[in-house]
């Protein structure tokens, strides 16, 4: 696959290990989050971890909008599904996600009592378009998650549904911002009471990006003190941005700078831009799984398209659902603790019975975690080594 | 039944028929679908007698049985179809146990409505893998059920076999020392089941490794190497079947990722979907653990045979009370290949 | 961080919807979301719809900065 294949080069990874040893000082930490929950999976699928000095540790960012998704949320998808019978239509990620009452959206699809969601699973808003034509008697509802990446195009489907003039089509938004959350985790008042997490810098998401451009992130590395480089999405690029990032310490900087310039531009994608501006307002809070209620931190579907904001057609209300007490993740999300210090982690909750945002989608930190390097927690000898 | 020929109407309509409650009743419409159809496809002396049950023949050693249920969808998808996959799979679950599959018996759940056109070309498909492998579908029974309840056809196929004297395969067998082996390239069905369903195109289609694994079974048996597990990693893919060997002999595993075989066009379907190869059902592929000294002579009786031809040698055993299976990725770092969590739910994020 | 692919546009459909591939695998997509792509053009893919060109120059200059940084030594700490 070219574009994808030359950036996961394992050879070329090793030259990039030496030089990232090369250009660390010894006398220091470094701490650097990657906010976005691909470039988490990308480091715990690709094992990039093994491939850094000591001194470097990467701290796991709430850049999963599932993981972030309030169950709250969650519950009100269900109950339109549940009791109001219409077609829910959802990306795969939050299938199982856990809500109120033990439920899922994956269990409510196989019965409760003696409702049935008839809940189905999308790859696209083009599908769920295509799901409105073909059953115009229904009520078909798309629940609308992600960050800047994603709502473009939930964006089009609203602008295309209204050309189209579907009166069954309706979407249940719950979309978040990017630039909101960074801010959010090194100013909450909780920092407080988890303590303040010494960050050195940010790897920036790769794809939301593309999107926003590297403009949003300018004022806020100058007001911060803290350098943020935009990777792109393989395990060269992540390595790369790491390299950039050590190297903007040891100077004292505090810059945007791109990797990704081979997506990614300055000023982004102004065609999406300009299209979610027309479909999407600002919500004035929104709160985040784990990180609680985020300013400015979310999008709603403007007063002109109320026909297609589920929350207004269907006047749901949100209703806010606390976390399991014991769940660590408000202080697992900003980099506070490790997967490993919270005492449910891997007991109570495992990803196949998740207690909190961290643990419910396999980019969550502790899913990571879990999933693909729990094995470092235990000491394993492995004497032999495959001779293939 | 024989000699007497019972009076149907009219033949089966393969064109336009289709099942209805009476293929299901007990009555001549059933009489006449199993004759017309099951026993004339599958043709051999015990169908021909037409009991309730087969009487075999005396068996030379131990008995091996395995059973299977078929709820594939789409029926017919690129490289095979229910049929087949249900004759291959149970085949091959009787195989990985060192035994020559003999006798299978076939259970149809038919949803009212099913063409019959359809139902004929998924029978003579079982028909054909059978008569190739040198297996007799034996017995087997039909329930019709109403139209809902059933995704067009269920079949439920259970296999019988024979294991020659000193052959030992189990899935607690593996030891610290030992190699893993797989036959050849990953995520070919599943891959080709996801891409029918989500209406992706290929320029070099993706077709399903469906195939019955006995010959290949036993040329490795034949080489008298030290062979200690078999097994055919479908659902859940090759992942899913090593963590249940490492369990079961209580070891851990260390795979290499550059060494384990998928096709291109299938790791960018896999990527396309945001699923992971290695998870993926298979259908013609098995997994062994052997003694390391075997290994390279187990992969080349396996590259010599035409199922076997991109056989690797991809990990290796070693104690582990956790039971890890770990990978070395292509990129140099290292992870675990952990149980697959609830269904592989394709990934936006 | 999503899921998103780099894939080459192998067809336009009209209606502001193509044809891409990926290693030999093609899929419909929509192109409402960029401008000015042709066939030939490498656009990065998200949950069915293209969001931005890859600029395969930049692409280049990447992976040179990558085998650069790799001739260097570590040196004594």
């Amino acid at each position: 696959m070219k574009y994808v294949d030359e950036f996961r080069d394992g050879e070329v990874a090793k030259g990039l290990a030496v030089a990232i040893a090369a250009e660390v000082k010894s006398s220091r930490n470094y701490s650097f989050m990657e906010f976005c929950g691909g470039h988490t999976h990308a480091i715990s699928r690709y094992g990039v971890g093994d491939l850094l000095p000591a001194n470097v540790r990467m701290v796991h960012g709430p850049g999963c909008p599932v993981c972030v998704l309030p169950i709250g949320r969650i519950d009100m998808a269900m109950r339109l599904a549940l009791d109001r019978g219409v077609i829910l239509c959802t990306y795969g990620d939050t299938l199982r996600v856990p809500a109120s009452g033990g439920l899922s959206l994956l269990k409510a699809k196989a019965g409760v009592g003696n409702k049935r969601g008839d809940i189905r699973m999308v790859y696209s808003t083009l599908d769920v378009l295509k799901v409105a034509r073909e059953n115009p008697l229904r009520e078909v509802v798309f629940f609308a998650i992600g960050f800047e990446t994603t709502t473009p195009p939930t964006a089009a489907a609203i602008r295309q549904a209204r050309q189209e003039g579907l009166k069954n089509f309706s979407v249940l938004c719950s979309h978040v911002l990017t630039p909101a959350a960074i801010t959010h985790i090194l100013e909450s008042p909780e920092v407080g009471r988890y303590g303040t997490v010494l960050l050195d810098g940010f790897v920036g998401p790769a794809h939301v990006s593309t999107v926003i451009g590297t403009r949003p992130y300018e004022n806020f590395a100058e007001q911060y003190r803290k350098p943020v480089v935009i990777a792109g999405f393989e395990p060269l690029d992540v390595m790369q941005a790491i390299r950039m990032l050590v190297r903007q310490v040891n100077e004292g900087r505090a810059e945007v700078e791109n990797e990704f310039t081979r997506a990614v531009t300055r000023d982004g994608n102004l065609k999406a831009q300009t299209l979610v501006s027309e479909v999407f307002e600002l919500r004035s809070s929104f709160e985040w799984r784990g990180l609680g209620e985020v300013p400015y931190s979310a999008l709603q579907i403007r007063a002109g398209l109320a026909e297609f904001d589920a929350e207004r057609r269907y006047h749901l209300t949100y209703v806010a659902v606390p976390d399991n007490s014991a769940c660590e993740c408000g202080a697992i999300l900003r980099g506070v603790k490790k997967p490993q210090d919270c005492k449910i982690f891997g007991t109570v909750c495992t990803p196949e019975n998740p207690m909190g945002s961290c643990m419910v989608s396999s980019e969550g930190a502790c899913a990571a975690h879990y999933t693909y390097g729990r094995y470092k927690d235990f000491p394993v000898e492995v004497e032999q080594e495959v001779r293939a | 039944m024989s000699g007497v020929r019972m009076n149907y109407a009219r033949p089966l309509d393969f064109k336009q028929g289709r099942v209805d409650m009476s293929h299901g009743s007990g009555g001549r419409a059933m009489l006449q679908l199993i004759e017309e159809l099951f026993a004339a496809a599958f043709a051999n002396q015990y169908l021909a007698q037409g009991n309730d049950g087969a009487v075999l023949p005396p068996s030379a050693g131990r008995l091996v049985m395995a059973t299977d249920a078929h709820v594939v969808s789409p029926l017919f998808f690129p490289g095979g179809d229910i049929g087949c996959l249900a004759i291959h799979g149970t085949i091959n679950d009787v195989a990985v146990m060192g035994a020559q599959p003999l006798w299978i018996a076939a259970s149809f759940i038919l949803e009212e409505g099913f063409p019959l056109g359809d139902l004929k070309r998924i029978v003579d498909s079982m028909a054909v893998a059978a008569r190739e492998a040198g297996v007799a579908v034996v017995t087997g029974d039909t329930k019709v059920v109403e139209q809902g309840n059933a995704d067009g056809v269920f079949i439920t196929t259970t296999g019988v076999g024979v294991v020659a004297e000193g052959v030992l395969l189990s899935g607690d067998r593996a030891r610290p020392g030992n190699a893993i082996l797989v036959s050849g390239a990953l995520g070919d069905h599943g891959m080709a089941i996801m891409s029918k369903r989500e209406n992706l195109s290929f320029d070099a289609p993706i077709v399903s490794d469906t195939a019955a694994l006995h010959g290949l079974i036993a040329t490795l048996l034949a080489t008298g190497a030290d062979l200690r597990v078999l097994r055919d990693p479908t659902r859940g893919g090759l992942a899913t079947t090593l963590n249940e060997i490492a369990r079961q002999s209580g070891v851990g595993m260390l795979l290499e990722e550059s060494a384990i075989p998928v096709k291109p066009v299938v790791a960018a379907a896999c990527e396309f979907l945001g699923l992971d190869p290695l998870y993926v059902a298979n259908e013609g592929k098995l997994v062994a653990v052997c003694a390391a000294a075997d290994a390279e002579r187990l992969i080349a009786a396996m590259r010599a045979h035409p199922l076997g031809r991109d056989a690797a040698l991809i990990g290796t055993v070693h104690e582990d009370v956790h039971h890890f299976v770990q990978m070395k990725t292509s990129f140099g770092g290292r992870r675990i290949v952990d149980w697959l969590s609830g269904e592989q739910l394709p990934r936006i994020c | 961080m999503c899921l998103a692919l780099p894939a080459l546009v192998v067809e336009m459909s009209g209606n502001d919807m193509g044809v891409v591939d990926l290693g030999g695998v093609r899929k419909d997509v929509s192109l409402a979301l960029v401008d000015d792509v042709a066939i030939g053009d490498y656009v990065i893919i998200h949950v069915g719809y293209a969001l931005a060109k890859l600029d395969p120059e930049e692409a280049v200059k990447t992976l040179a900065l990558f085998a650069e940084l790799g001739t260097v030594e570590a040196p004594v700490q």
